[in-house]
């Protein structure tokens, strides 16, 4: 996927939310860290360039709710989570960049209920890899891309990586 | 970088970067303390135990609210109902807390060195929750997080610890930290406390406090330890007073937007005047609520990782 056909996957997912959810001023778009936060920031942007109301939008940073404690011999960076509060009858949409075993989106939604009781939340991701793990699904999914397991989804986005906008899938390697 | 550590026994250890790492989780787990629920199941399943060898109220409360929040189980074991007093080594006890799974340790204890003789043997994350003369890592980490909330940064600031500095291992590790972090330190207090040597470890030393005042950019006041004293290292109250205490005269010499800390219990009309104590420019019950997040850190990173 190249720059091009990762903005018109975002174009459609931000269509799909602009539809389905008819009172705008009440979504809130919960990027997951660092990827989805940026994700979420263009969709705001591309709904608003839609003439629709500016979506609110938030970072859930899910390092504290993940089930995997315990078990990793080195821990990446925890940021802070930001939502615009109350959460009460809003519908916040997760937005994350690969959508894979479903974990970490469950992590999200337990991490969003420390913050309040949303009337509904929902998932957007710009990737579904497939191999869920828990009964999750996306509501707003921009390419289902068929992996193995074993393989490698490589995403890279200029404001957050420095390196234009791009999808690989990495095959995985033989030993 | 990525944390790897699973005991936190100093800051002299402690790499710039590290140092810096634990200070921004420990903003993330400062936003924890404003949500709806303030507590995050990080260390479910995982058990605590605070093992308290010399007396403490405030640093053990710190690090059980913050195992709380962390959905930790929380075992208090201290001096009193200890059987270390019974006559068992710290070797023994180790081998039982050992044998409880104790996930975290957190030790405080009057020899210099227990807590990284219990890493050593152990399992079990270690943290020190200060250890004789040595270090109070803890403490230093929130004076740290603390100065760099309201500066931005603690690089090139101008830092005076003011008072009993040769028994204080909190002095200790704010001196280690606040140099790594690029900090200016000066230690101030009569010389049997604040003896030259300290220079050696790269700050500077003097027995005047109005050397400092109007330079400072934080004055951290540190606790006349009256349980540890003995006669031949203080002055008296009254002298002591009248040469390093910060008196409100003083006080209106410091620059406007100083910040006048201390690690606490205050020794009000000792160490410190009692209206500045209270005043807008201190940020001592700031460092309370900071020690929280801080510690809530540590103990996520170190408790976190496998072992």
């Amino acid at each position: 996927m190249d720059a091009a056909a990762i903005d018109r996957a975002l174009r459609r997912i931000a269509h799909e939310i602009v539809e389905r959810n008819p009172q705008l001023d009440t979504v809130i778009l919960a990027g997951i860290p660092s990827r989805g936060v940026e994700i979420a920031g263009r969709l705001a942007d591309i709904i608003e360039s839609l003439g629709q109301p500016r979506v609110g939008i938030g970072a859930i940073d899910v390092s504290m709710h993940r089930d995997d404690i315990g078990t990793r011999p080195e821990l990446p960076r925890v940021q802070a989570s930001t939502l615009p509060l109350p959460l009460e009858g809003k519908t916040v949409i997760i937005v994350d960049d690969v959508f894979f075993t479903g974990r970490t989106v469950r992590a999200a939604m337990d991490a969003i209920s420390s913050f309040g009781r949303p009337a509904r939340i929902q998932l957007a991701a710009l990737i579904d890899r497939g191999h869920r793990e828990l009964p999750i699904r996306g509501d707003y999914v921009g390419k289902n891309l068929p992996t193995a397991p074993g393989e490698q989804v490589r995403l890279r986005l200029e404001d957050v990586d420095g390196e234009p906008d791009a999808v690989w899938l990495i095959k995985e390697e033989k030993a | 970088m990525r944390w790897q550590r699973k005991d936190l026994l100093g800051i002299r250890e402690l790499s710039a970067e590290e140092i810096i790492f634990l200070l921004d989780t420990a903003d993330a787990f400062k936003e924890v303390g404003t949500r709806e629920i303030k507590k995050v199941p990080a260390l479910r399943g995982k058990t605590l135990v605070n093992f308290f060898v010399e007396p403490s109220t405030r640093t053990r409360t710190s690090f059980e609210i913050a195992a709380i929040r962390l959905s930790a189980d929380v075992i208090n074991i201290s001096a009193s109902s200890s059987s270390l007093i019974k006559g068992e080594t710290l070797k023994d006890t180790a081998k039982i807390l050992e044998a409880y799974h104790a996930d975290l340790i957190v030790l405080r204890h009057s020899s210099s060195g227990a807590p990284q003789f219990l890493a050593e043997r152990l399992k079990s994350s270690v943290i020190n929750a200060g250890d004789g003369a040595h270090e109070h890592p803890t403490q230093a980490l929130l004076d740290l997080y603390t100065i760099r909330a309201h500066k931005g940064t603690v690089a090139g600031l101008h830092v005076a610890i003011i008072g009993d500095i040769l028994f204080s291992r909190v002095a200790r590790s704010n001196i280690f930290g606040l140099l790594k972090l690029g900090a200016r330190v000066t230690l101030v207090g009569p010389s049997t406390l604040v003896p030259r040597e300290f220079e050696k470890l790269g700050v500077t030393v003097t027995h005047k406090l109005d050397e400092v005042l109007e330079t400072a950019d934080v004055v951290n006041l540190l606790r006349i330890q009256h349980e540890r004293q003995r006669k031949e290292y203080f002055p008296g109250i009254g002298e002591y007073v009248r040469l390093f205490g910060l008196t409100k005269e003083r006080g209106k010499r410091l620059k406007p937007d100083c910040l006048i800390m201390h690690p606490g219990p205050i020794n009000r009309g000792v160490e410190i005047d009692s209206e500045l104590a209270d005043g807008t420019q201190s940020v001592i019950l700031e460092q309370v609520t900071n020690g929280l997040a801080v510690r809530m850190a540590v103990l996520y990173l170190c408790g976190g990782i496998a072992t």
